[in-house]
C-alpha cells in the first residue's frame, strides 16, 4: 500500500524480478516433478527391458534399464507355457460382461434411489451406505460356499454374476442422477412417457460422463482383480491373468524375462483404454471425491 | 388448471389435467416402478453381500472346517484369536501398514496435487497420467515387477544401490526390509488416485480466496495452511477413509511379493483371513478373524468422520 504513495519505486524491475522468480520456481517443479514421474514409471520401463532381454543378460548386468541384447523370444514362449490366450480371453470376457452388466444395473438402481419417491426410499439407501464400509473380506468364505452349492466353480457365472452389481456403483450414479434438474422427466411424463423410455432416451444419454467414469472402475476392477479370480477357479484353463500370470511365478521362481512378457501383454489394454478416456475419467475421479 | 378427482380418470387426458392426475393415480405404480428399476441390482446384492454377511456371522460362531457339518462353538473362535500369536502379529503388521501408509499416501497425494494445479505448468498433463497409471494396473502385475525389480540377484533396484556402495540386504527377501517395500508399493499404487481427488478439491476452492490472501501480502505457506488445508476438509475426510480401507485390505502386492514373509514379517489380516480359509479350511475361524477386519475398519472410520464433521465446509 505504501508503494502507491512513493513515486520513487522501480515498478518494471519489480514486475521483472516477480516473473523471474515465477519462471525459476516452475522450472523447479518440472524438474521434480520429472523426477517423481520416473519413480511412478520405473516399474513398467523395467518390464519392457526385462521382457526384451535373457536371463543371462539380467544376471549379468542388473542395473541397466537399456537391454543389451534384444530378443522377442520371451513373447513367443509365453503362449506355449501356460494357456495364455485362453487366459487372456477369459480376462476380456470376464472384465467385459461385468462391465456392461453392471453398469446397467447399477445406473437403475442408482436412478430409482435418486428419482422416485416410493415406501422404503430411505432406508435403502441406508442400507446402501452401511454396504459401502464393510470390507469385501469378511463374506468370502460363504461367498465360496455359494458358488460352490451351485456348482459355479471354475465357471463363467461363478466369476461374473456375484459381480453384476456393486454398491459403489449404485451410489456413484445415484449422486450423479440426484444432481440433474426435476424439470427433465416431469415434461416427459406430462407427456405420457413410460418410465423406462424416460430412464432410456433422457437420463442415460445425460448420464455419459457417470456411465464412462463407471465403466472404466469396473472394468479395470475386473480386469485387474487377483484375489476374486484366485477364489472361484482352480483350473489354469479359466483363470485370468493376473492370477495366471501368479501361478506361473510360483512355480518358476527365476524365468522374469517370460513373466515380463506376460506382464506386458496382460497390462497393455487397460492402459491404452486409459489413455484413451483418461481426460474424462480423471474428472469423474476428481467430483466422486467432492460429494 | 383443472383438479381431477383419481377415481373419475382411469384415463387421464394428456397435457392439462396430466400434471395432477397422474400424481393421484400413479403412487403405487411409481413405487412398483422404483422397485423394479432396483430390483435386478438388489437381487444381486441381497444373494451376494447381504446373506453372505449374515453367513459370515453365523460361520464365525461355528467349528466349520468345510466338510461334514459344523457345530456352534459360541465365543470360543473370537476367544482362540486373543492367543493365537499369529493373529496377534497379523493385527499388529496391519495396523503399523496403515499407521504408516494412510499418512503417507495423504501428505503425498496433497503435495502432488498442489504442485500439479499450476494452470500453466509444462507437461502438466503427462505428469498427471505418470502419477495415475499405477493405480488403473493390476497391482498383482506390477507387484510381479517391483518383486523381481528388489531380487538381490536381478533386481535393478538393489544394483543401483551397490553402484553408491550401499547395500538392501537380501531384497525383498530381507525381514528388515519386507515391510518397508510393500508399503512404497501401496504408496505408488494409490497416491495417484487420491492426487486426482485433491486436484478436484482444490479446484473447488473459490479462487477469490487465496488471490485476496495474497494481496493482504500472505506467505504461500502460510496461506496453504489457513486457507487451503481447511477448505480440502471434505476431501481430506473422503480421501482419508478410502486410504483407510484400502490400507486394511492390502492383499495383492504383500501376496505377489512376500506371500507373508520373511516369517510372518509382512503377514496382514487378510492374507491371515486367505491362509486360514483357502489352505487350512477353518472356514469358522477365518470368518472370526474378518468380523475382527470389519470392527476394525468401522470404529477407525467413526473416529475419522467424527473427526471432520466438525471441520466440514459449505461453501
Amino acid at each position: 500500500m505504501a508503494a502507491i504513495a512513493a513515486p520513487g519505486v522501480d515498478y518494471v524491475s519489480q514486475a521483472v524480478g516477480k516473473a523471474r522468480r515465477q519462471r525459476g520456481m516452475t522450472i523447479l517443479i518440472v524438474v521434480v516433478m520429472f523426477a517423481i514421474s520416473a519413480f511412478f514409471l520405473l516399474p513398467f520401463a523395467w518390464m519392457l527391458t526385462a521382457s526384451v532381454r535373457t536371463e543371462g543378460s539380467l544376471l549379468a548386468d542388473p542395473a541397466t534399464l537399456w537391454p543389451t541384447v534384444f530378443t522377442l523370444d520371451n513373447y513367443a514362449e509365453i503362449w506355449r507355457r501356460i494357456p495364455f490366450g485362453r487366459q487372456l480371453v477369459n480376462t476380456v470376457f470376464f472384465a467385459g460382461a461385468v462391465t456392461v452388466i453392471s453398469v446397467t444395473l447399477n445406473s437403475m438402481a442408482g436412478y430409482a434411489l435418486a428419482r422416485f419417491d416410493f415406501p422404503g426410499k430411505n432406508v435403502a439407501f441406508l442400507v446402501l451406505i452401511l454396504t459401502l464400509m464393510v470390507p469385501i473380506e469378511v463374506t468370502f468364505v460363504p461367498l465360496y460356499n455359494i458358488i460352490s452349492n451351485f456348482g459355479w466353480i471354475d465357471t463363467y457365472q461363478g466369476l461374473i454374476v456375484p459381480r453384476m452389481a456393486s454398491a459403489f456403483g449404485i451410489f456413484l450414479m445415484r449422486q450423479f442422477f440426484i444432481a440433474l434438474p426435476k424439470d427433465l422427466e416431469d415434461a416427459a411424463r406430462i407427456d405420457g412417457a413410460s418410465e423406462i423410455r424416460i430412464f432410456l432416451r433422457i437420463m442415460w444419454p445425460l448420464a455419459k460422463p457417470a456411465v464412462l467414469t463407471l465403466g472404466m472402475f469396473s472394468l479395470l476392477r475386473n480386469w485387474n482383480d487377483l484375489l476374486w479370480p484366485l477364489m472361484v477357479i482352480t483350473q489354469q484353463d479359466m483363470l485370468t491373468l493376473p492370477p495366471g500370470l501368479a501361478m506361473f511365478k510360483g512355480d518358476n521362481l527365476t524365468e522374469f524375462g517370460l513373466l515380463m512378457a506376460g506382464s506386458v501383454v496382460a497390462l497393455i489394454p487397460m492402459v491404452v483404454a486409459f489413455l484413451f478416456v483418461q481426460r474424462s475419467f480423471i474428472e469423474g475421479v476428481a467430483t466422486t471425491g467432492m460429494k | 388448471m383443472r383438479i381431477l378427482p383419481a377415481a373419475n380418470s382411469s384415463r387421464p387426458s394428456r397435457g392439462l389435467s396430466g400434471s395432477k392426475a397422474w400424481r393421484v393415480t400413479s403412487k403405487t405404480r411409481q413405487a412398483f416402478t422404483a422397485w423394479m428399476f432396483i430390483a435386478p441390482a438388489g437381487v444381486i446384492i441381497a444373494i451376494f453381500v447381504f446373506w453372505t454377511l449374515f453367513e459370515s456371522l453365523k460361520t464365525s460362531f461355528t467349528d466349520d472346517s468345510g466338510f461334514g457339518s459344523a457345530n456352534w462353538v459360541g465365543l470360543a473362535n473370537y476367544v482362540a484369536l486373543l492367543s493365537d500369536p499369529r493373529f496377534l502379529n497379523a493385527l499388529a503388521n496391519t495396523l503399523v501398514y496403515a499407521a504408516v501408509v494412510v499418512p503417507v499416501s495423504i501428505i503425498v497425494a496433497l503435495g502432488l496435487a498442489v504442485l500439479l494445479n499450476r494452470p500453466n505448468l509444462p507437461f502438466r498433463g503427462f505428469f498427471r497420467v505418470a502419477v495415475f497409471l499405477p493405480f488403473v494396473t493390476s497391482l498383482g502385475i506390477s507387484s510381479m515387477a517391483w518383486w523381481a525389480m528388489l531380487n538381490p540377484h536381478a533386481g535393478i533396484i538393489p544394483a543401483w544401490f551397490e553402484v553408491f556402495g550401499l547395500s538392501l540386504g537380501n531384497g525383498i527377501q530381507d525381514p528388515a526390509l519386507a515391510m518397508l517395500f510393500v508399503m512404497i508399493v501401496g504408496v505408488w499404487r494409490d497416491v495417484g488416485f487420491f492426487m486426482v481427488m485433491y486436484l478436484g478439491g482444490l479446484q473447488s476452492i473459490p479462487k477469490e480466496l487465496r488471490e485476496s490472501a495474497q494481496i493482504d501480502g500472505a506467505s504461500p505457506w502460510k496461506s496453504f495452511w489457513n486457507i487451503t488445508w481447511p477448505l480440502l476438509a471434505n476431501t481430506t475426510m473422503f480421501v482419508g477413509i478410502m486410504a483407510l480401507v484400502f490400507a486394511f485390505q492390502a492383499f495383492d502386492q504383500i501376496y505377489i511379493m512376500t506371500g507373508g514373509g520373511p516369517f510372518f514379517r509382512t503377514e496382514t489380516l487378510v492374507l491371515y483371513i486367505f491362509s486360514t480359509a483357502v489352505e487350512r479350511y477353518q472356514l469358522g475361524y477365518a470368518s472370526a478373524i474378518s468380523w475382527v477386519l470389519v470392527l476394525l475398519v468401522f470404529v477407525v472410520s467413526l473416529f475419522q468422520v467424527g473427526y471432520f464433521s466438525k471441520r466440514t465446509v459449505q461453501y
